[in-house]
């Protein structure tokens, strides 16, 4: 207690009250952003069915032109499209928080006595929940049309937990990009900019063999690649796991430092 | 509370040196033309924006170096209502009030007893996209005032309100005061400024032009107005002569409008021999008043030049 409070007191104000409230004010915001999700069903809906629309298109048009190591190709094709939903999920963090900035809900949040950080990852852990539900959802879709697990049910939760981790982290860089450019439409062009090169220049649809050498290179160090992967060797059940999966890690760990404290700071020096 | 404060986006200056001082318990009032810096310094004041240089401090919080000690005590509501429009009434200020850390019982009493002072018993369950302009500016205030600030910043707070709610607001924020609590208001209508402040800040293009309780400033440029509308264009001239023995300055004449204005003293008073002689003279008058000087008119006595071409120098100057 006594060493608690020596340490604490050294603790410049803003770090302390960052600590003492960083649990209670991201469960608010969460609590917000999840009632804000559930009332606009249509926002749900769309980030559903593009995701579902994209399975069926996959499958049924170049099911049968790309050469994969799985006999059906839904086996090989929904990690990667579940990888690509979480990172077209995660944009919306930076998307809802550029409307929050212009709206001026950010101006109120500023001049509360809440966790600076509170109003990101609020948003983050909304999105993050958000796109659990979407990827549980589009594996039942992939079941429907014949995707299986080969491995057991820990590694299909594996799968979702990595996911998680995944969308969680890209969700970061999202939010840095949304707080620097606060203005959400351009958040949304400039998403796309970023996003189709990472998904295509990745395993997530074709094998990495097919492509050009020097794109290999590229889509080999790919977080992309890694993360589809190490999804694809946990439900295929063969390939690498922890290989892939720790890179996956490595990738995600060092996303979310990196950007979280840009994306705060950013955030605290707003004017 | 506020020393020398400047504020530069870019080349222009939004605050160029103001300082003031607000006495605790009381209202100061703001009061300026589009872009005169209110903005800017009330968000300098709530710890939103930073300062080039100047000091300030509010409740006895550096707004620059204890910010956290700042928040705990301020309530803002600021020029444009920050309300979620997809949660309701209520959820919006329970979540403000939890986020200000009263928990959730306490937030959950004040939400409701907000809700019914400001009118919105009825509508608290409505997601607040259903709300009128009006309604949401109300919840925005009540948002400022769920963790009783001890100071509390108004950016333009009635602007948008039918004039019964803009009176009940008033009301509120005398009772308010009576409380103890300390309000920075801004405002662009001198009526309002008059109603509610103990002291007058008159900003233009970022510098403190006038300062003074309302009474002072209302000596200073005349007090009352006395504006005269007639029937007839062509008697405007005959009609500023008759006013000349009631008056000291030269009365304003409008010809579009086919109107006199005037400041006056005394005017309830000289109002009866003003319409006597008039009568005596023939002139027809279609309206006559005594009122709160204009913005416009506060800005001529006070710098010469109407507000509408302060704040524009090169401006198009439409009708004033
Ligand atoms: N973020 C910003 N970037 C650039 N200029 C700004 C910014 N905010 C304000 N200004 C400028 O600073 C000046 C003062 O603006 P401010 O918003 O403080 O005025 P105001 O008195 O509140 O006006 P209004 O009555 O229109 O609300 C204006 O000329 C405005 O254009
Ligand atoms: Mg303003």
């Amino acid at each position: 207690m006594a060493s608690n409070t020596l340490v604490q007191s050294r603790l410049p104000n803003f770090v302390k009250g960052e600590l003492r409230w960083f649990i209670p004010d991201v469960a608010a915001m969460t609590m917000r952003n999840v009632l804000r999700y559930r009332r606009s069903p249509d926002l749900l809906v769309f980030a559903t069915i593009q995701p579902v629309i994209f399975v069926l298109l996959f499958t049924f048009v170049f099911g049968g032109a790309i050469q994969t190591v799985t006999d059906n190709y839904i086996d090989y094709l929904l990690p990667g499209i579940l990888v690509q939903t979480s990172l077209f999920g995660a944009t919306n963090t930076g998307f809802g928080l550029a409307q929050d900035i212009t709206s001026g809900l950010v101006d109120r949040y500023r001049s509360l006595p809440m966790a600076r950080s509170a109003v990101i990852a609020g948003r983050i852990l909304a999105d993050t929940l958000r796109n659990l539900f979407v990827i549980t959802l589009m594996i039942g879709v992939g079941y429907a049309l014949g995707f299986r697990f080969h491995t057991g049910i820990g590694y299909a939760i594996g799968v979702v937990a990595t996911l998680a981790l995944f969308s969680h982290a890209f969700s970061w860089i999202s939010a840095f990009i949304g707080i620097s450019l606060n203005d959400a439409e351009t958040v949304q062009v400039a998403g796309f900019v970023w996003l189709f090169p990472l998904t295509f220049m990745s395993s997530a649809f074709v094998p990495v063999a097919t492509m050009p050498d020097w794109l290999q290179v590229v889509a080999q160090v790919n977080p992309v690649t890694v993360t589809v992967d190490a999804l694809r060797a946990m439900s295929l059940g063969f390939g690498e796991i922890w290989g892939n999966l720790w890179q996956t890690f490595a990738w995600a760990v060092g996303i979310i430092v990196v950007f979280a404290s840009l994306a705060i700071t950013r955030y605290r020096r707003l004017t | 509370m506020v020393d020398n404060m400047t504020k530069h986006y870019g080349k222009l200056r939004a605050l160029d040196g103001v300082s003031l001082e607000i006495r605790r318990g009381t209202v100061l009032a703001l009061l300026g033309p589009n872009g005169a810096g209110k903005t800017t310094l009330v968000r300098i004041l709530a710890g939103l924006i930073r300062p080039d240089s100047g000091f300030g401090s509010v409740a006895g919080f550096d707004v620059v170096r204890n910010r956290t000690g700042l928040r705990n005590a301020i309530g803002l509501a600021g020029q444009f209502a920050a309300v979620d429009q997809l949660l309701t009434g209520r959820e919006n200020l329970e979540l403000v009030g939890r986020l200000y850390h009263l928990g959730r019982k306490v937030s959950r009493e004040r939400a409701s007893a907000l809700l019914q002072r400001f009118d919105l018993s009825e509508a608290a369950d409505r997601m607040v996209k259903t709300f009128s302009g009006g309604m949401r500016r109300r919840l925005d205030l009540a948002a400022s005032l769920i963790a009783n600030p001890r100071v509390l910043f108004l950016d333009e707070p009635t602007t948008g309100l039918d004039p019964a709610s803009r009176k009940d607001l008033w009301d509120m924020i005398r009772s308010l005061v009576e409380d103890g609590t300390t309000v920075l208001l801004t405002t662009q209508y001198m009526e309002e400024a008059d109603q509610l402040a103990d002291d007058i800040v008159v900003l233009d293009r970022g510098q403190v032009i006038a300062q003074g309780s309302a009474a002072e400033l209302k000596a200073r440029i005349g007090g009352q107005f006395l504006s005269v509308r007639l029937n007839d264009r062509g008697a405007l001239n005959q009609a500023a002569e008759a006013l000349s023995s009631y008056v000291d300055e030269t009365p304003h004449v409008d010809e579009a409008s086919v109107e006199i204005s005037v400041a006056i003293t005394n005017g309830g008073r000289r109002l009866a021999g003003i319409i006597r002689d008039f009568d005596e003279a023939g002139i027809e008058i279609s309206e006559i008043g005594i009122r709160q000087p204009t913005l416009d008119e506060v800005f001529l006595s006070l710098t010469g030049q109407t507000a509408e071409s302060a704040a524009s120098p090169n401006g198009t100057g439409e009708g004033v």
